[in-house]
């Protein structure tokens, strides 16, 4: 083969999109990952922004990625190292607080200082989410079934499903039913009576999607947000070495050993076809590279309507891509910091930084952060998932320093009568204020600040309208209809053209999973084609 | 009376669990917070302190202090240079062993030892007509160990000595106003030093590395991230993997040497001149091939292992506290017992469930595919798993300098 010809060409160096590279190069697939920027890692990347201090700019925890991944790309051999967050801390507005860790009794003991009733109940919540997770992620793990599909391997996957969905407790069933179409709210209240604790776990339902806690979807959020694992503790988070851009450099030395290239800074600009199926791309520059399989590892509305010409899909399907929504509502805020924060009911301690600190006190806190995004305006008070990786990894600042990435909900991608590059030091003196009121002199410790709007997201990484999850997490853009009813099998309706990216079942979030499942129908389908 | 060490009025207060172990009748923590993880990944990740100060500690001198050990100990210390350490075992006369520890050489005629067990008077017996003085002094030092890839960074802006301090070697330095001894030596399988101190000034020195560690995510571990680190380490310990031959009912409670994966320090033996308490039975066992065991580490296999779990409706557990009872094991195809783990644990830095086992030899080769005995759900399974090298985590870090990538490879030693 000639240098600009290839097996298969990936379109873009997210991690997922880097996930199906490693697994098609393992294959033996001669295979080129694109990418756009001058680094992989799409969302995921750590960079250097003040001089000693290592920026999580965007995605910056793990817990979803599917372990098998690391197993089967044998990523520890790269320098995988996820780290488990040692606790989460949830100041409350009257100075109050709730630190959650890894020991239950401690936990238990910390809950009932806030209600003696939640002690227990906080017990069977576990439980009862660790039973619905456990019936999910089977289903997380392999593509959706064909309702419509007409083969046999169709008809056995959903026999496969239903018997699945039958072989769990009614209850089971009927609690995964109330999280993918109810509220967080109304789930949570049927176990708590604790503001803060339900503030708490409720915040896990509105991350990267234009819900409030007590609107119906928020549910599914939680439990996609609580589907992950730290070496095999559900529900539980860590933060990658480095950061999460120290895990996707990590992907890409797996990808490069099993054989794969890397080019950065190609934009692509079409996918190229030949009498209705793929051969190849045409990047910006003119350069034309061919491939027999060209996977987008881009979000749908790119993926379909911008590398392909629209007059080359079918009509409804078209339809279908260009009513999946958007819409996103996330910004980050990410600090340099000359020392930790002081909060005041806690001066004497460090230990509650390790792991997310969350500003979300309680479930009115976060729905009425909500009403302000309804009306086409960031959150007066929002909410912030803030995370100190340095407290643990001594990697990200310099001694003594830290950073500190803030998640901010809500900034709706649309704002009325303004747009974001007017906004941006506005909205981010807001969460600092927000800050400022949690712990006092915040402000005098900041060295350097990162804005990053949703406009900013949707520029620099390229996910539309800035959403984190490369399109919403509402059930009718999930499983069978993620991105389009009858395409959620990773084909696409051009021949040789697939999607990997978390527009594909099962979503967004470091995951792994679509580019894993992309790369099994990759792999079958030209096992078939060899066949025929 | 329960005694404490030196540095445990410093340490008592960051134990936030309450929960202290005996080790060699002193106060240890099991861990300072609710999960031992968490002190884990400082020694992998950032940079922990223990405190190990209860090992047994010795001076030998003498003019004839080398020429005593080297006909004691099962490794050469003839090779152990001043500023050196030899990490050594001694056995008896029939090749057992009977302990470890480690010889630190001050000058010609100096050594230190420290060991786990007390040895005072089985080396006092042996050095009879040698002008050798042994004197024991556990209690006037503390030992407190800075483990992981920060140490280096945190002593060096004590001691400027270590910033190019050898693995296994050892300096004189001062913290502070205290003088003190530093060797590029632990039990974490990582880059890690030790730091001898006198016991009434080791509050100091304790505050002085905390202080400057502080910036590095420095914090105390306990036993528990310990046994974590070493099992990846492939390091033995005593009444785990051994016990001393001289106190055992039974051969089969008895190891050599070669059976508890120590042959490197046996490199030489069949030629060189150097008489020593159990070198012919040794020899023996090398010529004949006789050796009962092999040591490897075992990889469990991760698919089977989830889907055992997964076949009875149960999470995967990946606790990495490691297991304190043995685990048999078997081959796969006639399911005889071929051997046993001493030890498993899951390993968060290699993301599987690992293990040091003891096999028949035959089964010893890297990759060979057994059988080992898991409970689930009450009942006994069996699991696939490999056996592979020790040690199974081997960062390039624990024996390289800055400047010299890696050490010299005569410096192998664990």
């Amino acid at each position: 083969m000639s240098e600009n010809e290839y097996d298969a060409i990936v379109v873009g160096g997210g991690h997922n999109g880097l996930v199906n590279g490693a697994y098609l190069a393992k294959a033996g697939l001669r295979t080129l990952i694109l990418e756009r920027r001058h680094l992989v890692g799409g969302a995921a990347i750590t960079e250097e922004l003040y001089p000693g201090f290592h920026f999580t700019t965007f995605s910056y925890a793990l817990s979803l990625l599917r372990p098998d991944i690391v197993q089967e790309l044998d990523l520890v051999e790269h320098g995988f190292l996820p780290i488990e967050m040692p606790s989460s801390f949830a100041p409350a507005e009257n100075g109050d607080y709730l630190i959650l860790g890894a020991d239950e009794d401690e936990n238990m003991q910390e809950i009932r200082r806030h209600s003696k009733h939640d002690a227990d109940a906080y017990e069977r919540y576990e439980h009862d989410m660790s039973r619905v997770v456990q019936l999910v992620r089977p289903l997380i793990d392999k593509a959706p079934p064909n309702l419509w599909g007409k083969t046999p391997e169709d008809a056995a996957a959903l026999a496969d499903l239903a018997s699945h969905l039958k072989s769990v407790e009614p209850k089971v069933l009927h609690d995964l039913v109330r999280l993918l179409t109810g509220s967080a709210a109304d789930f949570l209240d049927d176990y708590f009576e604790s503001d803060l604790l339900k503030g708490y776990i409720a915040s896990s339902g509105i991350i990267g999607t234009k819900v409030g806690p007590m609107s119906q979807g928020s549910g599914l959020v939680l439990l996609y947000h609580s589907m992950g694992e730290h070496d095999g503790e559900y529900g539980v988070w860590g933060f990658h070495k480095g950061g999460n851009g120290g895990f996707t450099q990590v992907v890409a030395r797996a990808a490069q050993a099993y054989g794969a290239e890397i080019r950065l800074e190609s934009p692509v600009d079409t996918m190229v076809t030949k009498d209705g199926r793929a051969v190849g791309v045409a990047l910006a520059d003119g350069t034309e590279l061919s491939a027999d399989i060209v996977v987008s590892a881009l979000d749908p509305r790119r993926t379909f309507l911008e590398l392909v010409d629209r007059r080359e899909l079918p009509g409804d399907f078209v339809e279908d891509i260009t009513r999946f929504r958007y819409q996103g509502t996330s910004a980050k805020v990410n600090f340099a910091l000359d020392g930790l924060p002081v909060f005041p009911g806690l001066s004497d301690r460090i230990d509650q930084y390790g792991g997310f600190v969350n500003i979300g006190p309680t479930m009115e806190y976060l729905e009425r952060a909500y009403d302000d995004a309804k009306y086409g305006w960031y959150s007066s008070r929002p909410y912030i998932d803030g995370a100190i990786q340095s407290v643990i990894d001594p990697d990200m600042a310099p001694p003594g320093k830290h950073v500190m990435s803030c998640f901010i909900q809500y900034a709706p991608y649309q704002l009325k009568n303004s747009d974001w590059d007017t906004e941006r030091d506005k909205f981010a003196d807001t969460v600092q204020a927000t800050l400022e009121s949690f712990f006092p002199g915040f402000g005098d410790l900041v060295l350097h600040r990162e804005i990053v709007t949703p406009l900013d997201i949707e520029r620099t990484v390229g996910l539309s309208e800035g959403n984190i999850f490369a399109g919403e997490f509402l059930a009718p853009q999930m499983y069978f209809f993620r991105p389009a009813p009858g395409w959620s099998d990773y084909r696409t309706p051009i021949d040789g053209y697939y999607q990997c990216g978390s527009g594909t079942h099962p979503g967004g979030c470091v995951i792994g999973a679509p580019g894993k499942l992309a790369s099994q129908r990759i792999l079958r389908d030209k096992a078939e084609a060899a066949k025929s | 009376m329960v005694k404490t060490t030196p540095f445990h009025d410093r340490l008592e207060p960051l134990n936030r669990t309450g929960l202290w172990a005996h080790w060699s009748g002193y106060l240890s923590a099991v861990k300072y917070g609710m999960s031992a993880k968490h002190e884990y990944f400082a020694v992998r990740n950032g940079v922990g302190v223990f405190d190990t100060s209860p090992l047994f500690k010795y001076w030998i001198r003498g003019r004839d202090a080398e020429r005593f050990l080297s006909g004691v100990l099962t490794r050469d210390i003839r090779k152990c240079r001043p500023g050196h350490a030899q990490y050594s075992v001694w056995c008896d006369d029939r090749g057992y062993v009977l302990e470890d520890g480690v010889f630190f050489r001050h000058s010609e005629s100096e050594y230190f030892l420290t060991s786990a067990r007390p040895n005072l008077g089985y080396l006092s017996d042996l050095a009879v007509g040698y002008e050798v003085q042994i004197e024991d002094v556990s209690d006037d030092y503390g030992v407190l160990a800075v483990q992981g890839p920060r140490s280096r960074a945190v002593l060096s802006a004590l001691a400027p000595e270590v910033s190019d301090l050898g693995y296994f070697d050892h300096t004189a330095a001062k913290i502070g106003k205290t003088a003190v001894r530093i060797s590029r030596t632990g039990y974490t399988g990582d880059l890690g030093f030790e730091v001898f101190v006198p016991a009434d000034e080791a509050g100091a020195v304790f505050d002085a590395i905390m202080d400057v560690g502080r910036g590095h995510s420095i914090r105390p571990f306990g036993e528990e991230a310990l046994l974590m680190a070493r099992i990846e380490a492939g390091l033995i310990l005593i009444d785990v993997e051994f016990g001393s031959s001289r106190l055992a009912y039974t051969d089969q409670e008895r190891f050599t040497p070669k059976e508890l994966g120590l042959g490197w320090m046996l490199r030489g033996i069949d030629t060189d001149d150097r008489p020593f308490v159990g070198r012919d039975a040794i020899r023996r066992e090398l010529a004949t091939k006789s050796s009962r065991w092999a040591m490897t580490g075992l990889v469990l296999d991760w698919q089977d292992y989830d889907r055992l779990h997964a076949e009875a409706g149960l999470i995967t557990p990946k606790d990495p506290v490691p297991l304190p009872w043995e685990s048999m094991l078997y081959d796969v195809e006639s399911g005889d017992q071929i051997g046993y783990a001493t030890t498993l644990m899951y390993s968060p830095v290699l993301q599987r469930h690992i293990g040091l086992a003891r096999l028949r030899p035959s089964y010893a080769k890297s990759g060979t595919d057994v059988h080992v005995e898991i409970t689930i759900d009450h009942e006994y399974k069996r699991a696939h798993a490999e056996t592979a090298r020790v040690p199974l985590f081997n960062p390039e870090r624990k024996t390289s300098n800055p400047d010299r990538k890696t050490a010299n490879s005569d410096r192998k030693t664990t």
